[in-house]
């Protein structure tokens, strides 16, 4: 494992862990939808680096850009931006949930404590797309057709319930 | 580099669970659900570097659902504001006994 590419995966590892904390500590809607813009680009980088460049892709065009400026337009169209008061709980509420937190987390690495040993990380090639399609053209193509039956009654739904008169 | 992949995996859906503990605002709590989807995301990819790229084609497929999640999700916050004109959920006391 060569030193450059070590370094690389812990920044872009601090990266997301110090923005995913800032995501969840602002009080104001729209920073915290920039924070967590910024954990999703760290995120695409580390896919890049765990041999899934294409992933990494669709992680910065559907995450960091359709799904994210949906959030944004949604807090810009109900007038969200300036909050004075604080949407987090109080102190007592605070610290029990922080502590769910870690004890889902010490689980979690419980779960992990032996290493698995990896296969040496190789370089990025030409053919990043076909294993991919191959796989979701064939194997998992019923699903794959799932999936857009599950977008249009998404989008139906999303029409009926944002529309201007809910007669239901 | 699987182990601290999975280890960052696993901070990452702690904070998203501390969010939805802690905050109110139904969009944050939103942000969050996708933030917890995100660190799974991360586990399917770091696990995909042992088992092929089966992984890639899960975190496509949770993407789109996380995208429908995304766009029904909102739409139901855009009724709830019209409804009760915030989007605090501790406003919403409708089926509190």
């Amino acid at each position: 494992m060569n030193a450059f590419y070590q370094f690389q995966f812990y920044f872009f590892s601090l990266l997301a862990i110090a923005s995913a904390l800032l995501f969840v500590t602002r009080k104001n809607p729209v920073p915290a939808a920039l924070w967590l813009v910024n954990v999703m680009f760290a995120l695409a980088g580390l896919y890049v680096m765990l041999d899934a460049p294409f992933v990494g892709t669709i992680q910065v065009l559907v995450y960091a850009g359709a799904i994210m400026v949906t959030f944004v337009f949604v807090v810009m169209l109900l007038n969200l931006g300036k909050t004075e008061i604080s949407d987090i709980r109080s102190l007592g509420s605070r610290l029990g949930s922080g502590f769910v937190g870690l004890g889902l987390l010490a689980n979690l690495l419980l779960a992990l404590r032996q290493r698995i040993d990896v296969p040496e990380f190789s370089p990025p090639t030409d053919n990043v797309v076909e294993p991919v399609a191959a796989l979701l053209f064939t194997d998992y193509l019923v699903a794959f057709e799932l999936t857009s039956l599950v977008l249009l009654v998404a989008v139906i739904g999303a029409v009926l319930l944002a529309k201007k008169r809910v007669t239901a | 580099m699987i182990t601290e992949a999975l280890i960052v995996s696993a901070i990452l859906f702690a904070i998203g669970v501390v969010g939805v503990l802690t905050r109110r605002n139904a969009i944050i709590l939103f942000m969050c659900a996708e933030l917890m989807l995100n660190a799974v995301n991360l586990s399917f990819v770091a696990f995909s570097r042992l088992h092929g790229v089966t992984g890639h084609v899960f975190v496509i497929m949770v993407m789109t659902v996380a995208a429908a999640e995304a766009a029904l999700g909102l739409a139901i916050v855009i009724a709830i504001y019209r409804h009760f004109g915030t989007v605090d959920l501790s406003n919403l006391r409708t089926l509190r006994g």
